[in-house]
């Protein structure tokens, strides 16, 4: 187990060494530059800009630089936020984004799956269909519109809610709905027809037959292997939640990690544009690894090899 | 099952509509997308403007049948482009196999760790934020999942006896490729384009709302909704209108999609 831990870290460095490789050539390859503006600045200001922050050096040089930098723990400067450096400015966002992300991705699986479970449980009744009818729907809205739709009809109409901001937990319950609801309508498919799947499978047939307590049947037989499909989608999911609520954080004004993607290549931002990019990349290989090791408990085939 | 097909009837229907809306928007539409009308500014519905008018007195109506052109046009190329990249990466790297297709696949790793906004943010400021920028960012960073899908269909049927039987008679690859395994893998790719249409479309909507894709006055569904979040409280119509328009066709889709899936990929319940 632990081996099989470290080895997929491991794993995880040379994709990350691309990821990083492959944004600094990208962003070098779109043209402008920081400090490139709409009233060019004097030659020798710029000269003396570039140079404080190496950009005079040659790329290859700049690239070693940063990775020196980088295996130090240290993301370097921001060329836009004076103030703070690209560590701080992450440290300072990624916990809002990983708040909201995380209670979006809570909504998802306890809505998602409850009523997915539910839906297979009954087939064909009333239940089942309300619960298919509004997953199709709630798949088909995309974020933003729910977004839209939660804030006139709770906040503005109804006033129960806050609108936009982020101070407390009444702020987040809108954001958190706003983003997790749509992969909740995914999940919910997934698991009724996953569940349903395995309930006509004979192994439940026989621990139904052999009389064991239908708990016993629903959560050793049913839900542990009827759940597999759902648990490979659940590490993307809590990384895309995590990292990709921009759209979320703008409507809602939420000071969160996503905006800085749009500011900072709009900016040419460099250290910026790498620092969110990294962390968005070990999110992922992250959330990836414990899917796989999820996974290796619940299909002992998998552990054993 | 009835059911499902009187629906998924219903849905071909809608994507018919919209698709003729897109293709004859030029002569339908009673005005030209981009034609302001400053004494007719934020209007509700009326027999002159069916949907009203918006904060530059544009003809709401119009502007919705040419928005279908652009989600139309943008989800359709977008995963035609998609999917043949990535039949052609995921074929050669199941099929080559070996060091090959692990190199491939670390690779798409590297995409997938890749945040897709970055990706796209990066080429609409090289290539421009018009059509063409958005078609080409929004195929690169959705041709993965097709690769990874063609990949684990031919890992699946190339052990099969069928093709074993078709290597032992001497048929070359190119025959192997294009006569056994592609009809066989067409059932699962024809679901895989129809849900990559709305998802595409999804993906312009939202860029275009955050005001990162396509640049005004391109009469973007996703560009109407947020002209329309600025003017929430005094003209709720303005968001509402494309709103729906954006709902409905996604819908459409995936419910299609989802017959197709029924139809023709038997593996999946």
């Amino acid at each position: 187990m632990l081996a099989l831990v470290v080895n997929r870290l491991l794993w995880g460095l040379p994709v990350l060494w691309l990821v990083a490789t492959l944004t600094f050539a990208l962003m070098r390859a779109v043209p402008g530059g920081p400090f490139d503006r709409e009233k060019p600045l004097p030659p020798e200001i710029k000269a003396n800009v570039e140079a404080k922050y190496h950009l005079d050096l040659p790329v290859a040089q700049q690239y070693l630089r940063y990775l020196g930098q980088l295996m130090r723990g240290d993301l370097g400067p921001s060329y836009k936020y004076l103030d703070r450096d690209v560590r701080a400015i992450i440290a300072e966002s990624l916990p809002v984004s990983a708040q909201l992300g995380g209670l979006a991705f809570l909504v998802a699986v306890v809505v998602g799956l409850s009523a997915g479970i539910a839906a297979a449980l009954r087939p064909g009744t009333w239940l089942d269909r309300a619960a298919l009818v509004s997953a199709t729907i709630g798949f088909a809205l995309p974020s933003f519109i729910l977004a839209v739709l939660l804030i006139l009809l709770l906040a503005h109409a109804w006033h129960w809610l806050p609108p936009a901001l982020w101070e407390g937990p009444r702020h987040a319950v809108l954001p958190a709905l706003a983003l997790g609801l749509g992969p909740a309508a995914y999940i919910a498919r997934l698991a009724r027809t996953s569940v349903l799947d395995v309930s006509r499978q004979e192994f439940v047939r026989v621990g139904r037959a052999k009389g064991l307590p239908p708990r016993t049947v629903l959560f050793a037989y049913l839900l542990k292997s009827g759940l597999m499909p759902v648990v490979t989608i659940l590490g993307p999911l809590l990384a895309v939640l995590i990292t990709g609520s921009f759209v979320v954080e703008y409507l809602f004004s939420i000071p969160g990690m996503g905006r800085f993607f749009i500011t900072a290549v709009t900016n040419r931002d460099y250290p910026l544009i790498m620092g969110v990019t990294l962390v968005y990349a070990v999110v992922i290989v992250v959330a990836n690894l414990a899917v796989d090791l999820l996974y290796g408990w619940l299909d002992p085939r998998i552990r054993a090899q | 099952m009835k059911g499902g097909n009187r629906i998924a009837l219903v849905s071909a229907v809608v994507l018919g509509l919209i698709t003729l809306a897109a293709v004859t928007a030029a002569w339908i539409a009673p005005y030209p997308f981009d034609a302001q009308d400053l004494t007719r500014l934020l209007e509700p519905p009326s027999t002159d403007h069916w949907l009203g008018t918006d904060r530059l007195g544009r003809d709401l109506f119009s502007r919705l049948l040419y928005g279908a052109q652009i989600s139309m046009t943008v989800g359709v190329v977008t995963a035609l482009i998609a999917t043949a990249f990535g039949v052609i990466y995921g074929m050669l790297s199941g099929y080559v196999g070996g060091r090959l297709d692990n190199l491939l696949m670390r690779l798409i790793d590297v995409v997938y760790a890749l945040p897709d906004l970055l990706l796209i943010i990066l080429l609409t400021v090289w290539l421009g934020r018009g059509l063409l920028g958005m078609l080409v960012a929004l195929s690169l960073v959705s041709w993965v999942t097709v690769a990874r899908l063609v990949r684990g269909e031919v890992l699946r049927l190339l052990p099969l006896a069928h093709i074993e039987a078709a290597k032992a008679v001497g048929a070359g690859h190119l025959r192997i490729i294009l006569h056994h395994l592609l009809p066989l893998i067409a059932g699962p790719l024809l679901v895989t384009l129809s849900f990559r249409i709305p998802a595409a479309i999804l993906a312009e909507s939202t860029l275009s709302f955050i005001g990162i894709g396509l640049a005004p006055p391109t009469p973007s569904w996703g560009s109407m909704a947020n002209e329309g979040w600025a003017a929430l409280r005094f003209s709720p119509h303005l968001i509402i209108v494309p709103s729906v328009a954006i709902v409905v066709t996604i819908l459409a889709f995936n419910i299609f999609g989802d017959w197709l899936r029924d139809r023709f990929d038997p593996r999946r319940i």
